[in-house]
Protein backbone atom coordinates (compact mmCIF):
# COMPACT_ATOMS: atom_id res chain seq x y z
CA UNK A 1 0.00 0.00 0.00
CA UNK A 2 1.46 3.32 -1.08
CA UNK A 3 1.72 5.94 1.71
CA UNK A 4 3.95 8.81 0.56
CA UNK A 5 6.20 10.17 3.32
CA UNK A 6 5.72 13.84 2.49
CA UNK A 7 1.93 13.91 2.98
CA UNK A 8 -0.28 14.31 6.05
CA UNK A 9 -3.19 11.96 6.73
CA UNK A 10 -6.48 11.63 8.60
CA UNK A 11 -8.11 8.61 10.18
CA UNK A 12 -10.82 8.96 7.54
CA UNK A 13 -8.25 7.90 4.93
CA UNK A 14 -7.66 11.28 3.37
CA UNK A 15 -4.32 12.81 2.54
CA UNK A 16 -3.33 16.49 2.61
CA UNK A 17 -0.52 18.23 0.85
CA UNK A 18 0.19 21.62 2.41
CA UNK A 19 1.45 24.55 0.37
CA UNK A 20 1.41 27.65 2.59
CA UNK A 21 -2.15 27.90 3.89
CA UNK A 22 -3.68 25.89 1.04
CA UNK A 23 -4.12 22.15 1.42
CA UNK A 24 -4.73 19.80 -1.50
CA UNK A 25 -6.97 16.93 -0.38
CA UNK A 26 -7.49 13.44 -1.75
CA UNK A 27 -8.17 9.92 -0.54
CA UNK A 28 -5.43 7.41 0.16
CA UNK A 29 -4.38 4.40 -1.84
CA UNK A 30 -5.82 2.24 0.96
CA UNK A 31 -9.17 4.04 0.67
CA UNK A 32 -9.45 3.68 -3.10
CA UNK A 33 -8.42 0.04 -2.88
CA UNK A 34 -11.04 -0.68 -0.21
CA UNK A 35 -13.79 1.16 -2.07
CA UNK A 36 -13.19 -0.49 -5.43
CA UNK A 37 -13.84 1.23 -8.72
CA UNK A 38 -15.03 4.80 -8.10
CA UNK A 39 -17.86 5.68 -10.48
CA UNK A 40 -19.12 8.97 -9.08
CA UNK A 41 -17.63 11.74 -6.96
CA UNK A 42 -19.56 14.60 -5.42
CA UNK A 43 -17.30 17.43 -4.33
CA UNK A 44 -17.99 20.53 -2.25
CA UNK A 45 -18.68 23.67 -4.28
CA UNK A 46 -15.83 26.00 -4.96
CA UNK A 47 -16.10 28.93 -2.55
CA UNK A 48 -18.02 26.94 0.07
CA UNK A 49 -16.91 26.62 3.68
CA UNK A 50 -16.24 23.16 5.02
CA UNK A 51 -15.84 22.13 8.66
CA UNK A 52 -13.37 19.54 9.90
CA UNK A 53 -15.06 16.21 10.55
CA UNK A 54 -18.28 17.11 8.71
CA UNK A 55 -19.37 15.38 5.49
CA UNK A 56 -18.52 17.54 2.47
CA UNK A 57 -19.03 15.14 -0.44
CA UNK A 58 -19.45 11.56 -1.52
CA UNK A 59 -17.51 8.82 -3.21
CA UNK A 60 -19.56 6.17 -4.97
CA UNK A 61 -18.12 2.87 -6.07
CA UNK A 62 -20.00 0.16 -7.91
CA UNK A 63 -20.85 -1.41 -4.56
CA UNK A 64 -21.15 1.38 -2.06
CA UNK A 65 -21.51 5.04 -1.19
CA UNK A 66 -19.04 6.64 1.21
CA UNK A 67 -19.14 10.08 2.72
CA UNK A 68 -16.21 12.32 2.20
CA UNK A 69 -15.31 14.04 5.46
CA UNK A 70 -13.71 17.46 5.52
CA UNK A 71 -10.23 16.93 6.96
CA UNK A 72 -9.88 20.58 7.94
CA UNK A 73 -11.99 23.72 8.34
CA UNK A 74 -11.71 26.34 5.64
CA UNK A 75 -12.82 27.69 2.28
CA UNK A 76 -12.75 25.48 -0.81
CA UNK A 77 -10.61 27.37 -3.34
CA UNK A 78 -10.47 24.76 -6.12
CA UNK A 79 -12.07 21.45 -7.07
CA UNK A 80 -10.75 18.84 -9.47
CA UNK A 81 -13.17 19.18 -12.39
CA UNK A 82 -11.52 16.25 -14.22
CA UNK A 83 -12.80 13.66 -11.80
CA UNK A 84 -16.44 14.53 -12.49
CA UNK A 85 -16.11 12.82 -15.86
CA UNK A 86 -13.26 10.47 -15.02
CA UNK A 87 -13.79 9.42 -11.41
CA UNK A 88 -11.51 6.43 -12.04
CA UNK A 89 -8.58 8.85 -11.61
CA UNK A 90 -9.14 8.37 -7.89
CA UNK A 91 -8.27 4.69 -8.38
CA UNK A 92 -5.47 5.03 -10.88
CA UNK A 93 -3.62 7.97 -9.31
CA UNK A 94 -5.00 8.74 -5.82
CA UNK A 95 -2.09 11.00 -4.84
CA UNK A 96 -1.79 12.76 -8.18
CA UNK A 97 -4.45 13.34 -10.84
CA UNK A 98 -7.05 11.88 -8.51
CA UNK A 99 -6.85 14.80 -6.05
CA UNK A 100 -10.28 16.06 -4.96
CA UNK A 101 -10.20 19.69 -3.86
CA UNK A 102 -8.04 22.49 -2.38
CA UNK A 103 -8.98 24.26 0.80
CA UNK A 104 -7.61 27.43 2.44
CA UNK A 105 -6.89 26.29 5.95
CA UNK A 106 -7.51 28.47 8.96
CA UNK A 107 -6.41 26.50 11.95
CA UNK A 108 -4.69 23.22 11.20
CA UNK A 109 -6.00 20.31 13.27
CA UNK A 110 -3.75 17.51 14.41
CA UNK A 111 -2.93 15.29 11.44
CA UNK A 112 -1.17 11.96 11.09
CA UNK A 113 2.19 11.51 9.46
CA UNK A 114 2.82 8.58 7.12
CA UNK A 115 4.06 6.25 9.86
CA UNK A 116 1.06 6.99 12.11
CA UNK A 117 -1.33 6.47 9.22
CA UNK A 118 0.34 3.17 8.32
CA UNK A 119 -0.36 2.07 11.92
CA UNK A 120 -4.07 2.88 11.63
CA UNK A 121 -4.59 0.74 8.54
CA UNK A 122 -2.80 -2.29 9.94
CA UNK A 123 -5.30 -5.06 10.49
CA UNK B 1 -13.85 -16.62 11.81
CA UNK B 2 -15.07 -16.97 8.28
CA UNK B 3 -14.34 -20.10 6.25
CA UNK B 4 -11.69 -19.79 3.56
CA UNK B 5 -12.45 -21.22 0.13
CA UNK B 6 -10.39 -24.24 -0.98
CA UNK B 7 -9.04 -21.82 -3.60
CA UNK B 8 -7.96 -19.21 -1.05
CA UNK B 9 -4.22 -19.51 -1.77
CA UNK B 10 -4.81 -19.04 -5.48
CA UNK B 11 -6.81 -15.87 -4.83
CA UNK B 12 -4.23 -14.51 -2.39
CA UNK B 13 -1.46 -15.12 -4.94
CA UNK B 14 -3.53 -13.17 -7.50
CA UNK B 15 -3.74 -10.23 -5.09
CA UNK B 16 -7.47 -10.50 -4.46
CA UNK B 17 -9.36 -8.32 -2.00
CA UNK B 18 -11.52 -10.48 0.21
CA UNK B 19 -14.92 -10.01 1.77
CA UNK B 20 -16.95 -11.94 4.30
CA UNK B 21 -19.94 -13.42 2.56
CA UNK B 22 -22.37 -15.65 4.46
CA UNK B 23 -19.61 -16.91 6.72
CA UNK B 24 -17.13 -17.38 3.90
CA UNK B 25 -14.04 -15.36 3.09
CA UNK B 26 -14.34 -14.87 -0.66
CA UNK B 27 -12.65 -12.70 -3.31
CA UNK B 28 -14.63 -9.51 -3.89
CA UNK B 29 -12.31 -8.33 -6.69
CA UNK B 30 -8.83 -8.99 -8.00
CA UNK B 31 -7.96 -5.64 -9.50
CA UNK B 32 -10.92 -3.70 -10.88
CA UNK B 33 -14.49 -4.98 -10.71
CA UNK B 34 -15.35 -2.91 -13.78
CA UNK B 35 -12.61 -4.62 -15.80
CA UNK B 36 -13.78 -7.99 -14.50
CA UNK B 37 -17.38 -7.15 -15.41
CA UNK B 38 -16.31 -6.13 -18.91
CA UNK B 39 -14.25 -9.29 -19.32
CA UNK B 40 -17.33 -11.43 -18.62
CA UNK B 41 -19.43 -9.48 -21.13
CA UNK B 42 -16.77 -9.42 -23.85
CA UNK B 43 -14.53 -12.46 -23.23
CA UNK B 44 -14.76 -14.52 -20.04
CA UNK B 45 -14.47 -14.41 -16.28
CA UNK B 46 -13.38 -17.10 -13.84
CA UNK B 47 -15.30 -17.22 -10.56
CA UNK B 48 -14.87 -19.14 -7.32
CA UNK B 49 -18.36 -19.98 -6.05
CA UNK B 50 -17.32 -22.57 -3.50
CA UNK B 51 -19.48 -20.85 -0.90
CA UNK B 52 -22.60 -22.19 -2.61
CA UNK B 53 -24.18 -25.25 -0.97
CA UNK B 54 -24.74 -28.62 -2.64
CA UNK B 55 -27.38 -30.94 -1.26
CA UNK B 56 -27.92 -34.37 -2.76
CA UNK B 57 -31.20 -36.27 -2.83
CA UNK B 58 -30.97 -39.95 -3.74
CA UNK B 59 -33.34 -42.87 -3.64
CA UNK B 60 -36.37 -44.42 -5.25
CA UNK B 61 -38.54 -41.42 -4.37
CA UNK B 62 -35.98 -38.66 -4.86
CA UNK B 63 -38.19 -37.02 -7.50
CA UNK B 64 -41.24 -37.15 -5.20
CA UNK B 65 -39.26 -35.49 -2.41
CA UNK B 66 -38.52 -32.52 -4.63
CA UNK B 67 -42.07 -32.40 -6.01
CA UNK B 68 -43.25 -32.03 -2.41
CA UNK B 69 -40.43 -29.81 -1.16
CA UNK B 70 -40.13 -27.28 -4.02
CA UNK B 71 -42.72 -25.28 -5.97
CA UNK B 72 -41.59 -26.63 -9.35
CA UNK B 73 -42.28 -29.86 -11.19
CA UNK B 74 -38.90 -31.48 -10.64
CA UNK B 75 -40.07 -34.96 -11.67
CA UNK B 76 -40.41 -33.63 -15.21
CA UNK B 77 -36.74 -32.67 -15.40
CA UNK B 78 -34.88 -35.13 -17.62
CA UNK B 79 -31.67 -36.74 -16.45
CA UNK B 80 -28.85 -34.38 -17.40
CA UNK B 81 -31.01 -31.28 -17.29
CA UNK B 82 -31.37 -28.59 -14.63
CA UNK B 83 -34.21 -26.41 -13.38
CA UNK B 84 -34.48 -23.11 -11.51
CA UNK B 85 -36.99 -23.33 -8.66
CA UNK B 86 -37.75 -22.16 -5.15
CA UNK B 87 -38.15 -23.61 -1.69
CA UNK B 88 -41.11 -22.01 0.08
CA UNK B 89 -42.42 -22.10 3.64
CA UNK B 90 -45.98 -23.22 4.48
CA UNK B 91 -47.07 -19.58 4.25
CA UNK B 92 -45.66 -19.28 0.73
CA UNK B 93 -42.63 -17.17 1.73
CA UNK B 94 -39.47 -17.89 -0.24
CA UNK B 95 -36.79 -19.68 1.82
CA UNK B 96 -34.33 -19.89 -1.06
CA UNK B 97 -34.05 -19.91 -4.83
CA UNK B 98 -32.21 -22.93 -6.17
CA UNK B 99 -30.83 -24.63 -9.22
CA UNK B 100 -31.50 -28.36 -9.19
CA UNK B 101 -29.58 -30.75 -11.43
CA UNK B 102 -31.02 -34.17 -12.19
CA UNK B 103 -27.96 -36.40 -12.23
CA UNK B 104 -29.79 -39.72 -12.50
CA UNK B 105 -33.28 -41.23 -12.36
CA UNK B 106 -32.93 -41.36 -8.59
CA UNK B 107 -30.35 -38.66 -7.95
CA UNK B 108 -30.62 -34.87 -7.81
CA UNK B 109 -28.21 -32.15 -6.72
CA UNK B 110 -29.78 -29.02 -5.26
CA UNK B 111 -27.56 -25.92 -5.23
CA UNK B 112 -28.44 -23.42 -2.50
CA UNK B 113 -27.28 -19.91 -1.69
CA UNK B 114 -24.47 -19.88 0.87
CA UNK B 115 -26.52 -18.03 3.48
CA UNK B 116 -29.37 -20.52 3.19
CA UNK B 117 -27.60 -23.91 3.06
CA UNK B 118 -28.59 -24.77 6.63
CA UNK B 119 -32.23 -23.80 6.09
CA UNK B 120 -32.45 -25.65 2.77
CA UNK B 121 -30.74 -28.80 4.04
CA UNK B 122 -32.90 -29.08 7.13
CA UNK B 123 -36.10 -28.30 5.19
CA UNK B 124 -35.27 -30.96 2.61
CA UNK B 125 -34.40 -33.52 5.30
CA UNK B 126 -37.68 -32.81 7.09
CA UNK B 127 -39.74 -32.84 3.90
CA UNK B 128 -38.14 -36.14 2.80
CA UNK B 129 -39.20 -37.99 5.96
CA UNK B 130 -42.27 -39.63 4.43
CA UNK B 131 -40.40 -40.70 1.33
CA UNK B 132 -37.97 -43.43 0.37
CA UNK B 133 -35.03 -41.11 -0.24
CA UNK B 134 -31.95 -39.77 1.51
CA UNK B 135 -30.96 -36.09 1.74
CA UNK B 136 -27.27 -35.38 2.28
CA UNK B 137 -25.60 -32.00 2.61
CA UNK B 138 -22.50 -32.43 0.45
CA UNK B 139 -21.43 -28.77 0.53
CA UNK B 140 -17.99 -29.51 1.97
CA UNK B 141 -17.35 -32.13 -0.73
CA UNK B 142 -17.65 -29.67 -3.60
CA UNK B 143 -15.72 -26.68 -4.79
CA UNK B 144 -17.52 -24.69 -7.48
CA UNK B 145 -15.74 -22.81 -10.26
CA UNK B 146 -17.61 -20.87 -12.94
CA UNK B 147 -16.39 -19.77 -16.36
CA UNK B 148 -18.78 -17.19 -17.77
CA UNK B 149 -18.77 -15.14 -20.93
CA UNK B 150 -18.89 -15.43 -24.72
CA UNK B 151 -15.49 -17.13 -24.83
CA UNK B 152 -16.32 -19.64 -22.09
CA UNK B 153 -17.21 -22.48 -24.49
CA UNK B 154 -13.90 -22.08 -26.34
CA UNK B 155 -12.03 -22.17 -23.03
CA UNK B 156 -13.83 -25.22 -21.62
CA UNK B 157 -13.54 -27.03 -24.95
CA UNK B 158 -9.76 -26.54 -24.88
CA UNK B 159 -9.33 -28.32 -21.55
CA UNK B 160 -12.15 -30.84 -21.46
CA UNK B 161 -13.17 -34.04 -23.18
CA UNK B 162 -16.82 -32.97 -23.03
CA UNK B 163 -18.92 -32.67 -26.16
CA UNK B 164 -20.16 -29.13 -25.62
CA UNK B 165 -22.41 -29.19 -28.67
CA UNK B 166 -24.62 -31.67 -26.82
CA UNK B 167 -24.51 -29.70 -23.57
CA UNK B 168 -27.37 -27.24 -23.79
CA UNK B 169 -28.12 -24.32 -21.47
CA UNK B 170 -29.41 -25.62 -18.13
CA UNK B 171 -27.89 -29.05 -18.63
CA UNK B 172 -25.01 -30.92 -16.99
CA UNK B 173 -22.77 -33.90 -17.71
CA UNK B 174 -19.91 -35.73 -16.04
CA UNK B 175 -16.66 -34.59 -17.66
CA UNK B 176 -12.94 -34.43 -17.10
CA UNK B 177 -10.78 -31.33 -17.10
CA UNK B 178 -7.07 -32.03 -17.30
CA UNK B 179 -7.82 -35.59 -16.21
CA UNK B 180 -9.88 -34.51 -13.19
CA UNK B 181 -13.40 -35.88 -12.90
CA UNK B 182 -16.06 -33.26 -12.27
CA UNK B 183 -19.63 -32.26 -13.00
CA UNK B 184 -19.79 -29.79 -15.88
CA UNK B 185 -22.96 -27.69 -16.03
CA UNK B 186 -23.99 -25.05 -18.53
CA UNK B 187 -25.53 -22.67 -16.02
CA UNK B 188 -24.70 -19.30 -14.52
CA UNK B 189 -25.75 -16.04 -12.96
CA UNK B 190 -24.30 -13.45 -15.31
CA UNK B 191 -26.61 -13.28 -18.33
CA UNK B 192 -23.91 -14.81 -20.54
CA UNK B 193 -23.26 -18.28 -21.85
CA UNK B 194 -21.18 -20.06 -19.26
CA UNK B 195 -20.26 -23.13 -17.31
CA UNK B 196 -20.18 -24.16 -13.67
CA UNK B 197 -17.76 -26.90 -12.66
CA UNK B 198 -18.40 -28.88 -9.49
CA UNK B 199 -15.24 -30.64 -8.36
CA UNK B 200 -13.50 -32.03 -5.29
CA UNK B 201 -12.05 -29.22 -3.12
CA UNK B 202 -8.58 -30.80 -3.14
CA UNK B 203 -8.53 -30.73 -6.94
CA UNK B 204 -10.05 -27.30 -7.34
CA UNK B 205 -6.76 -25.40 -7.52
CA UNK B 206 -5.65 -27.55 -10.42
CA UNK B 207 -8.98 -27.05 -12.22
CA UNK B 208 -8.75 -23.28 -11.64
CA UNK B 209 -5.18 -23.07 -12.95
CA UNK B 210 -6.05 -25.15 -16.01
CA UNK B 211 -8.98 -22.89 -16.88
CA UNK B 212 -7.02 -19.72 -16.13
CA UNK B 213 -4.20 -20.79 -18.43
CA UNK B 214 -6.57 -21.84 -21.23
CA UNK B 215 -8.52 -18.62 -20.85
CA UNK B 216 -5.64 -16.18 -20.84
CA UNK B 217 -5.26 -15.94 -24.63
CA UNK B 218 -9.03 -15.32 -24.81
CA UNK B 219 -8.92 -12.40 -22.39
CA UNK B 220 -10.29 -14.30 -19.39
CA UNK B 221 -9.89 -12.55 -16.03
CA UNK B 222 -10.41 -13.93 -12.54
CA UNK B 223 -13.62 -12.28 -11.36
CA UNK B 224 -14.87 -11.55 -7.85
CA UNK B 225 -18.21 -11.25 -6.12
CA UNK B 226 -18.46 -7.50 -6.79
CA UNK B 227 -18.82 -7.96 -10.53
CA UNK B 228 -20.97 -11.06 -10.05
CA UNK B 229 -23.52 -8.76 -8.42
CA UNK B 230 -23.51 -6.11 -11.17
CA UNK B 231 -23.63 -8.84 -13.84
CA UNK B 232 -26.68 -10.53 -12.34
CA UNK B 233 -28.36 -7.18 -11.78
CA UNK B 234 -27.96 -6.22 -15.44
CA UNK B 235 -29.40 -9.63 -16.34
CA UNK B 236 -32.40 -8.90 -14.08
CA UNK B 237 -31.74 -11.92 -11.89
CA UNK B 238 -32.90 -11.83 -8.27
CA UNK B 239 -30.54 -12.10 -5.31
CA UNK B 240 -31.87 -13.76 -2.18
CA UNK B 241 -32.01 -11.24 0.67
CA UNK B 242 -32.64 -8.44 -1.83
CA UNK B 243 -35.39 -9.32 -4.32
CA UNK B 244 -36.42 -12.52 -2.52
CA UNK B 245 -37.11 -13.19 1.15
CA UNK B 246 -39.26 -15.24 3.51
CA UNK B 247 -41.64 -12.26 3.67
CA UNK B 248 -42.28 -12.42 -0.07
CA UNK B 249 -43.91 -15.08 -2.23
CA UNK B 250 -42.80 -16.06 -5.74
CA UNK B 251 -45.82 -14.06 -7.00
CA UNK B 252 -44.56 -10.84 -5.43
CA UNK B 253 -41.28 -11.27 -7.27
CA UNK B 254 -43.01 -12.02 -10.57
CA UNK B 255 -42.12 -15.71 -10.62
CA UNK B 256 -45.69 -16.95 -11.13
CA UNK B 257 -44.42 -19.30 -13.82
CA UNK B 258 -42.33 -21.23 -11.30
CA UNK B 259 -45.33 -22.24 -9.18
CA UNK B 260 -46.60 -25.48 -10.72
CA UNK B 261 -50.07 -25.99 -9.27
CA UNK B 262 -50.76 -28.45 -12.07
CA UNK B 263 -48.31 -30.99 -10.65
CA UNK B 264 -50.11 -33.82 -8.89
CA UNK B 265 -50.11 -34.01 -5.12
CA UNK B 266 -49.41 -31.62 -2.34
CA UNK B 267 -46.35 -29.44 -1.95
CA UNK B 268 -45.22 -27.26 0.91
CA UNK B 269 -46.83 -23.85 0.57
CA UNK B 270 -49.48 -24.98 -1.92
CA UNK B 271 -52.54 -23.79 0.01
CA UNK B 272 -51.06 -20.39 0.84
CA UNK B 273 -49.77 -19.87 -2.69
CA UNK B 274 -53.11 -20.92 -4.25
CA UNK B 275 -54.80 -18.29 -2.10
CA UNK B 276 -52.11 -15.78 -3.00
CA UNK B 277 -52.46 -16.50 -6.73
CA UNK B 278 -56.04 -15.20 -6.64
CA UNK B 279 -55.06 -11.81 -5.26
CA UNK B 280 -53.40 -8.92 -6.97
CA UNK B 281 -50.12 -8.19 -5.21
CA UNK B 282 -50.02 -4.69 -3.71
CA UNK B 283 -46.32 -4.32 -4.54
CA UNK B 284 -44.50 -5.82 -7.49
CA UNK B 285 -40.89 -6.12 -8.54
CA UNK B 286 -39.90 -3.80 -11.39
CA UNK B 287 -36.80 -2.56 -13.15
CA UNK B 288 -35.85 1.13 -12.99
CA UNK B 289 -33.37 3.12 -15.03
CA UNK B 290 -32.04 6.57 -14.32
CA UNK B 291 -29.76 9.14 -15.87
CA UNK B 292 -26.42 10.52 -14.81
CA UNK B 293 -24.03 8.48 -12.70
CA UNK B 294 -25.75 8.32 -9.34
CA UNK B 295 -27.27 4.95 -8.61
CA UNK B 296 -30.22 4.09 -6.41
CA UNK B 297 -29.09 1.65 -3.71
CA UNK B 298 -30.80 -1.10 -1.75
CA UNK B 299 -33.11 0.40 0.88
CA UNK B 300 -33.67 3.78 -0.80
CA UNK B 301 -37.27 4.92 -1.02
CA UNK B 302 -39.03 5.02 -4.38
CA UNK B 303 -41.27 8.06 -4.77
CA UNK B 304 -44.30 8.47 -7.00
CA UNK B 305 -44.58 10.71 -10.07
CA UNK B 306 -45.05 13.68 -7.69
CA UNK B 307 -41.56 13.11 -6.29
CA UNK B 308 -42.88 13.08 -2.71
CA UNK B 309 -45.17 10.11 -1.96
CA UNK B 310 -43.33 6.95 -1.02
CA UNK B 311 -44.55 4.09 -3.20
CA UNK B 312 -41.79 1.52 -2.91
CA UNK B 313 -38.25 0.54 -2.07
CA UNK B 314 -35.08 -0.25 -3.99
CA UNK B 315 -33.81 -3.82 -3.55
CA UNK B 316 -30.62 -3.60 -5.68
CA UNK B 317 -29.03 -0.84 -7.68
CA UNK B 318 -25.81 0.16 -9.38
CA UNK B 319 -24.39 2.27 -12.15
CA UNK B 320 -24.57 -0.35 -14.91
CA UNK B 321 -21.02 -0.99 -16.14
CA UNK B 322 -22.29 -2.24 -19.51
CA UNK B 323 -25.01 0.32 -20.14
CA UNK B 324 -23.40 3.33 -18.48
CA UNK B 325 -26.53 4.53 -16.68
CA UNK B 326 -28.03 3.70 -13.28
CA UNK B 327 -30.19 0.58 -13.05
CA UNK B 328 -32.13 -0.80 -10.11
CA UNK B 329 -34.74 -3.30 -9.08
CA UNK B 330 -37.47 -2.20 -6.70
CA UNK B 331 -40.75 -3.23 -5.15
CA UNK B 332 -43.31 -0.58 -6.11
CA UNK B 333 -47.09 -0.16 -5.83
CA UNK B 334 -48.77 -2.29 -8.45
CA UNK B 335 -50.36 0.76 -10.13
CA UNK B 336 -46.86 2.05 -10.93
CA UNK B 337 -45.66 -1.16 -12.59
CA UNK B 338 -46.16 -0.23 -16.26
CA UNK B 339 -42.94 0.28 -18.25
CA UNK B 340 -42.59 3.94 -19.11
CA UNK B 341 -43.98 5.16 -15.78
CA UNK B 342 -41.97 8.09 -14.44
CA UNK B 343 -41.02 7.76 -10.79
CA UNK B 344 -38.35 9.15 -8.46
CA UNK B 345 -35.82 7.70 -6.07
CA UNK B 346 -34.83 9.44 -2.87
CA UNK B 347 -31.06 9.39 -3.27
CA UNK B 348 -29.89 10.70 0.07
CA UNK B 349 -32.37 13.54 0.16
CA UNK B 350 -32.53 14.32 -3.55
CA UNK B 351 -35.44 13.07 -5.67
CA UNK B 352 -33.81 11.70 -8.81
CA UNK B 353 -36.05 10.82 -11.78
CA UNK B 354 -36.24 7.18 -12.86
CA UNK B 355 -38.35 5.26 -15.32
CA UNK B 356 -39.96 1.84 -15.00
CA UNK B 357 -38.58 -0.59 -17.58
CA UNK B 358 -39.10 -4.24 -18.43
CA UNK B 359 -36.48 -6.66 -17.12
CA UNK B 360 -33.82 -7.66 -17.96
CA UNK B 361 -31.75 -4.50 -18.47
CA UNK B 362 -29.22 -6.42 -20.52
CA UNK B 363 -29.66 -9.42 -22.79
CA UNK B 364 -26.84 -11.06 -24.68
CA UNK B 365 -27.14 -10.83 -28.43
Amino acid sequence: MDIPEHLKYTEEHEWLSLDGDVATVGVTDFAQDSLGDIVFVELPDQGSEISAGEPCGELESTKSVSELYAPVTGEVVAVNEDIRDTPELVNSDPYGEGWLFRVRVGELPELLDAADYAETIKE
Amino acid sequence: MSTPSPLHEVHAALGASFTDFAGWNMPVRYSSELAEHRAVREAAGLFDLSHMGEIEITGLEAAQVLEYALIGKLSAVKVGRARYSMLCAEDGGVLDDLVTYRLGEERYLVVANAANVGVVASALIERAEKFDAVVTDRSTEYALIAVQGPKSADIVRAVSDADLESLRYYASMPATVNGIDLLLARTGYTGEDGFELYCAPEQSQQVWRTLAAAGEPHGLLPAGLACRDTLRLEAGMPLYGHELSAQLTPFDAGFDRLVKFEKGGDFVGRAALAERAKQQPSRVLVGLTGTGRRAPRAGYAVLGPDGATEIGEITSGALSPTLGYPIAMAYVSAECREPGTSLHVDVRGKALPVEVVALPFYQRS
